[in-house]
């Protein structure tokens, strides 16, 4: 009788480890290499995303896929391969050191609950690089760094993910005997999971600090850090959760064609700029103009000025409108110039001031005694059957601007406004622009 | 027909037109126009798009993300990349290919975030360690910024590097109109997609090993460290030293590839404005406007900023004996052109006030 035997499928390969005499890392590998093979996921599809440091070596000494990349940022790599392929396994190996400089990762990958597993191999100091304190060096410890013992208190790994929003988490040393097991819980979990390794480096540590195994465990008490599985819940896998919000969605979005509409007698390039406050529309109000002058034929430009700010400042928007396209350029003294507020007022004052003869300033009564070479034309809003908020005022400035500069008909704003976004508040300030 | 459209737009456009399936941004102006309508179009057409914790998550979930078979892009401003630096390192180590989006504000530091700039060309050029070629091209249009945005995710797949759009606020944000029929078609070309055997290879020198991407049936090492062509960490002298020769000849030996610049030249002429980017348009108009005025000059707006595209301004400046290289900064790609001028007359037209160069300016250098 024959009997079939499925080979076990082999994770780790052949290449001894370099790591110390009595180092934990290599007990901790054993035990992922162990889980691994107990869950017999198929090693191409395991991604072994290996921070720095010694434990940064990992990746080498495993049959599996393997991603090492730059110190901190491996959940970062984690992340993009679990969002692209959610199918894949994918399992992070990082020092104490990579939870420091990579802490923002670490927690907005628990965060979020991209479906990864994270090894933290935490030995307490960064040990490829001299023995260094690390966040997780517990206070008083002696390093290469805090030769007068650490005054800094060390980082709760697990209590930072777990209270964040991790699905599983785990805190244990690198001589539990159910570590594989506790390593195959955490790969399972669909959500973000992680264990936090505490393990011996004997080449700095343990000789600075004359460290044990039984000084690794008092620690965690002294600390009063629970150890065990200490966060396990079940939470929607990021990457699986987007998939399904994305369902459903409205098609991309595609170039939308303006016709035209109506003719234009503009024959050559008008400048227009129109200054008002930020918050006031004053840009929705400009592209607008833009619009209408497309449908009537011709070809405009418009730039934005406004301070960082959203709601406080100035905001300025330049309209160039001609017969043929044209590049963006700067405004230096526009031909047209519509003015709405004192915000606006102090920006463009320099500009008004520098406009000749040929130019037109349109403004309301508050700031009629504008300094300009320009031709003024007050319009007052007050002066309007209906009531203009506030926020319309440079709707309707530039339609009556538009009107009686006969640059386009305003039947095109109205065209305008009708196929975009605040279709009646806009038509209603156009028709208040058109009867001042 | 026409429509009225900013240059961000036409980078998302030209990015998903290119097949783009991953997106990872933060938050930062000039350049949060690109990451909302990233948000908002890719998982629509089955992509990903993702707000990272800070730019370096962000930069390093594309690398990971392109490892696991899509084809990524990022887009930041100049503090963004400060931050994408040691990323754009692994992207160029590990030969990964990816797209990022410069949209340029003045600087140094947080700098005029709503103000325009073209200070980051040498440093997109030079922005990680190790000193390895870029190739980054510079849209001076919102046409262009649709085609050179899908044209940089075909050189990305070609060279298997990251490749830069180096763009600004005013090209990224300033509504223009455009003709529907203006848009040229790019072939973008698929990706060749290895499975089994060493991921990477270094000779011959210049060419180029598809890419082995995780969970296609075959393991995959990738590494950020010098590695062998298996993906294994070495020290190996001939090895080390293929391997940084590769990283360089693959691009500097096929410069040819990558060359674009937009030239309006005319012969016999004393004067050639060279310019890029935004300050592009200006440089088409002054052209225009000195040879309404009778002046003989030259023009040529380069698309490709890097590697510098040294055949076609050597052809241009053929009979020059001047040239004008207007820039929104002190002249950093000046020197550039400076080096392949062979003594001719190199003049700056620079302005850093944060105001775009005016056509005027131009015009008065060039006479």
């Amino acid at each position: 009788m024959t009997v079939d035997i499925t080979p076990l499928r082999r994770y780790r390969n052949e290449t001894p480890y370099p790591f110390c005499p009595g180092c934990g890392h290599g007990s901790i590998l054993d035990k992922l290499s162990e889980a691994l093979a107990t869950i017999d996921i198929d090693p191409a599809s395991v991604v072994v995303v290996s921070d720095i440091g010694c434990a940064g070596l990992s990746d080498q000494y495993f049959d599996t896929s393997a991603f090492h990349g730059l110190h901190g940022r491996s959940i970062t790599y984690a992340t993009g391969v679990k969002l692209a392929r959610p199918e894949l396994t994918v399992i992070v190996i990082m020092g104490d050191g990579g939870t420091g400089i990579g802490g923002t990762h670490l927690i907005n990958a628990a965060r979020r609950n991209v479906g990864i597993t994270v090894l933290v191999f935490n030995n307490l100091n960064f040990g490829m690089t001299g023995g260094q304190h690390s966040t997780t060096t517990p206070d008083g410890a002696v390093t290469a760094t805090t030769p007068g013992g650490n005054l800094e208190h060390p980082l709760d790994i697990c209590a930072t993910v777990g209270v964040n929003g991790a699905g599983y988490v785990y805190r244990g040393t690198s001589f539990d005997d159910d570590l594989s097991t506790r390593i195959v819980e955490a790969i399972r979990h669909p959500g973000f999971a992680l264990l936090d390794i505490w393990e011996l480096c004997t080449a700095y540590f343990v000789p600075a600090n004359k460290f044990t195994r039984r000084g690794l465990e008092s620690t965690i008490e002294r600390l009063g850090l629970a150890t065990g599985v200490l966060y396990q819940h079940d939470v929607a896998e990021y990457a699986t959760a987007y998939r399904a919000a994305s369902r459903d969605l409205p098609s991309r979005m595609r170039p939308v064609g303006i016709p035209t509409t109506h003719p234009s007698p503009l024959t050559d390039t008008t400048s227009l700029v129109v200054a008002g406050s930020a918050g006031a529309k004053v840009r929705s109000a400009a592209r607008l103009v833009g619009e209408a002058a497309i449908r009537s034929g011709l070809w405009a430009t418009q730039r934005d000025d406004y301070p960082v700010t959203v709601k406080t400042g100035h905001s300025l928007s330049e309209v160039v409108l001609g017969p043929r396209p044209a590049a963006p350029v700067g405004v230096t003294v526009p031909d047209v110039a519509v003015v709405v507020s004192a915000d606006g007022l102090r920006k463009v004052q320099p500009m008004l001031a520098a406009m000749g003869l040929n130019g037109v300033v349109f403004t309301i009564p508050e700031f009629a005694d504008v300094v300009t070479g320009a031709r003024l034309v007050v319009i007052d809003p007050t002066a309007s059957p209906v009531r203009i908020p506030k926020a319309q005022l440079a709707l309707v400035l530039l339609t009556a601007a538009v009107a009686r500069l006969g640059l386009f008909p305003v039947e095109a704003m109205t065209e305008a406004a009708a196929a975009g976004a605040f279709a009646e508040e806009n038509l209603a300030a156009i028709e208040a622009g058109r009867g001042l | 027909m026409r429509e009225y459209i900013d240059g961000s737009t036409a980078i998302v456009r030209g990015a998903l037109d290119a097949g783009c399936t991953f997106f990872a941004g933060y938050p930062i102006t000039p350049a949060s126009g690109i990451l909302m309508a990233m948000m908002r179009e890719l998982p629509k057409v089955g992509g990903v798009a993702i707000q990272g914790e800070d730019e370096i998550a962000s930069i390093g979930m594309c690398i990971g993300a392109t490892l696991a078979g899509s084809r990524a892009m990022t887009a930041t401003s100049g503090p963004g990349i400060s931050l994408y630096s040691e990323n754009i390192g692994l992207a160029v180590m590990g030969e990964v290919p990816l797209v990022i989006v410069d949209v340029q504000r003045l600087g140094p530091s947080t700098g005029g975030a709503t103000t325009v700039s073209q200070g980051d060309v040498q440093f997109v050029r030079w922005g990680t360690g190790g000193g390895f070629p870029i190739i980054a091209l510079a849209p001076s249009t919102v046409t262009e910024s649709y085609w050179l945005t899908a044209k940089a995710f075909d050189l990305a797949e070609r060279f298997r590097c990251p490749v830069f759009v180096v763009t600004d606020k005013e090209l990224a944000t300033t509504l223009t109109t455009v003709d529907l029929e203006s848009y040229p078609t790019i072939q973008v070309r698929d990706r060749e997609v290895g499975s089994g055997g060493p991921p990477y290879r270094y000779a011959p020198a210049d060419e180029v090993a598809p890419l082995h991407e995780f969970g296609r049936g075959a393991t995959v090492r990738f590494t950020g460290s010098t590695h062998d062509t298996g993906g294994y960490i070495t020290k190996h002298l001939p090895t080390v030293d293929a391997l940084n020769r590769h990283l360089s000849e693959k691009i500097e030996d096929h410069r040819d590839e990558i060359e674009l610049a937009d030239a309006d030249l005319e012969d016999g002429a004393p004067t050639l404005v060279i310019g890029y980017g935004v300050t592009g348009g200006a440089v088409r108009a002054a052209v225009a406007e000195a040879r309404r005025r009778g002046i003989r000059v030259s023009g040529l707006v380069v698309q490709s900023l890097w590697p510098i595209p040294e055949t076609v301004i050597r052809r241009a400046m053929e009979g020059v004996d001047r040239v004008v290289v207007p820039e929104l900064n002190l002249g950093l790609y000046r020197r550039e052109v400076e080096r392949i001028a062979a003594g001719r007359s190199v003049v700056g037209v620079n302005r850093v006030d944060g105001e775009l160069i005016d056509v005027d300016q131009i015009v008065e250098a060039v006479t």
